[in-house]
């Protein structure tokens, strides 16, 4: 009860973080818009019926990734900038719980991205926003959401170590949506990208939400997600261990 | 009764890189074979110039980096075996203007720690009370934090550092940068701390905080303890000596290297005033300086000279001076 409250309570402060600073309120108005307007050119231009809600909705998830992507590796080094992040670490509670929120208010707030397409595609395009299986729309996304926040923190675990981790994670942020089928079916792509996607959140969560929206079997991309959360979760817990004495024995933790 | 906080030859060794192409190791001993107890109710002040190693021993001390070598105790617990056992216990301020949520109120800084340190309902609304009213807060908690002057901050440093009612508060600097009537503020609320039976640690560059404060002060330079006491007990240890406060106009180095290597002299700091620096001179009782002062500052007009008795701030001088290489 105690870590499930550390938790929302912090989800909460991150969140009300990020609703005060008008940058990140301009590039999460901004950037959805832009992805799902080219992704609507794309599609058009393909000349398919029906391909429109299936652009917005790998749009929508694209924005959710690259919130996530940047969020966590920046919350973070934001973190260790403003001289929290030793605070953080020398909470008596597990650094997995106090961390965990940084990186969920990234992928909850990141949700905006769907949102902020389906809205756009609808006004602009007019895309039909009719859903195949409405009632499992929203548990499909909520599923989504979690796991990246759960890959966020796998991804996290390790800039407690390397401060400048997160540029290289900076790199995943292209192939991520090529590879989890995010811009167009995976089908397209060479064999080998198929069992990769599949340690990759996103692809269930994508696929979760698509048949949710356009027809197919829900709850397999669900369970997936959740398996796949489920293993972040543990590696992270793993990583945190390890990386955060670590950190303490190089003195990574503080930016001086 | 066994100390609060005990640390036994406790040492740290940074290692890093030096070069941009060759690299080469580098090793820095920032702490070096330090012992020292700090009984219950205690304020133990640690004193030392700028990289002697204070911050380093208190973040061993609160679990934030692991020791090299040696062993400290919090209230019984091992700082790297028993980390967090360590954490629920204590509570620690640093100095400065970072370690807060700039974009959060104070009272969300607060209430977000609070939750952190399992302070929550009730109790959470109570205590948040009672440290904004202790560091003079009220009516100011729910504006930005990035709105705060430098002495709100430290306040709220102290506010955040003191909320779950910790046994232990360490206190490194804090009232670094903050004006006199701020520092004086916060001075009396660490005063308060004692008084409320909380055992403290205080790192600071003010010799007067230090004198006001302490039970007892170790001083620190390169690592080591090189004095540890009662502030009576240190300004004791330079009690056979006189202070002599030279005011003069355009004294060189050479001129000043001169005063250094007379017979008798033990340190010179020299100190800006203005136009004016101002010199104080150690030396053994009886040593007649007025004298000479002339011939050895030949290229400087000398004001006002006065001699003192030796305050804390001039033992430590002669402490660190006379540990340097």
């Amino acid at each position: 009860m105690t870590s499930a409250r550390i938790v929302w309570m912090g989800l909460v402060y991150r969140v009300r973080e990020f609703a005060v600073s008008r940058w990140f309120l301009l590039m999460a108005v901004l950037q959805p818009v832009i992805f799902a307007t080219i992704a609507f050119y794309m599609f058009r231009a393909g000349g398919r019926p029906g391909t429109l809600l299936y652009a917005a909705l790998g749009a929508g998830m694209m924005g959710i990734w690259s919130s996530t992507l940047f969020g966590s590796g920046g919350a973070l080094q934001w973190n260790r900038w403003q001289g929290t992040l030793e605070l953080l670490v020398a909470a008596p509670p597990p650094f997995l719980v106090v961390l965990l929120p940084l990186t969920l208010a990234t992928s909850v707030t990141g949700a905006y991205s769907l949102v902020a397409t389906l809205v756009w595609g609808r006004v602009f395009f007019g895309m039909p926003l009719h859903l195949a299986h409405p009632w499992l729309f929203l548990p499909a996304v909520a599923g989504a959401v979690l796991s990246l926040g759960l890959m966020g923190l796998l991804m996290a675990s390790s800039f407690i170590l390397y401060r400048h981790a997160n540029a290289l994670s900076n790199l995943l942020e292209y192939p991520v949506w090529v590879a989890t089928g995010l811009l167009f079916p995976l089908t397209l792509l060479p064999g080998w990208v198929a069992p990769v996607s599949w340690l990759l959140a996103p692809r269930w969560g994508i696929d979760a939400i698509r048949r949710s929206a356009l027809g197919g079997d829900v709850w397999f991309p669900l369970a997936m997600c959740a398996a796949a959360g489920a293993a972040y979760l543990v590696l992270a817990a793993v990583f945190l261990r390890i990386f955060e004495r670590a950190a303490r024995a190089r003195a990574t933790l503080a930016l001086t | 009764m066994a100390p609060v906080v005990e640390a036994r030859d406790l040492r740290r060794t940074y290692r890093t890189t030096t070069g941009v192409l060759r690299r080469r190791p580098l090793e820095v001993e920032a702490v070096r074979g330090l012992s020292f107890e700090i009984a219950e109710g205690e304020l133990f002040g640690l004193l030392g110039p700028n990289g002697a190693g204070k911050t380093t021993t208190i973040k061993m001390l609160i679990t934030l980096l692991l020791p090299t070598a040696g062993e400290a105790r919090v209230l019984g617990h091992d700082v790297v075996r028993e980390a967090r056992e360590v954490r629920r216990r204590i509570g620690y301020v640093f100095g400065g203007e970072r370690g807060l949520y700039e974009r959060l109120s104070g009272l969300d800084n607060l209430r977000y720690f609070a939750e952190l340190y399992g302070v929550s309902g009730r109790a959470q609304r109570r205590r948040i009370d009672e440290v904004l009213e202790l560091v003079g807060l009220r009516g100011r908690e729910r504006e930005r934090v990035e709105g705060y002057s430098r002495g709100m901050r430290q306040r709220l440093h102290i506010a955040r550092g003191i909320l779950h009612d910790p046994q232990v508060v360490f206190l490194d600097e804090p009232t670094i940068g903050v004006d006199p009537v701020g520092a004086r503020a916060l001075r009396a609320t660490i005063a308060g701390l004692v008084e409320a039976g909380k055992t403290v640690l205080l790192t600071t560059h003010y010799m007067f905080e230090a004198d006001a404060l302490c039970d007892r002060i170790a001083v620190i330079a390169r690592g080591r303890i090189v004095a540890e006491g009662t502030p009576s007990e240190l300004k004791g240890g330079i009690a056979d000596r006189t202070v002599v406060e030279v005011e003069v106009f355009g004294a060189d180095e050479a001129e000043l290297d001169r005063l250094r290597e007379l017979p008798g002299v033990t340190s010179v700091t020299v100190s800006e005033r203005d136009q004016a620096q101002l010199l104080t001179i150690q030396s053994p009782r009886g040593l007649e300086l007025a004298q000479e002062l002339p011939a050895l500052l030949d290229g400087a007009r000398i004001g006002r000279i006065a001699a003192r008795e030796p305050t804390l701030e001039d033992a430590y001088v002669a402490l660190v001076t006379e540990e340097a290489p």
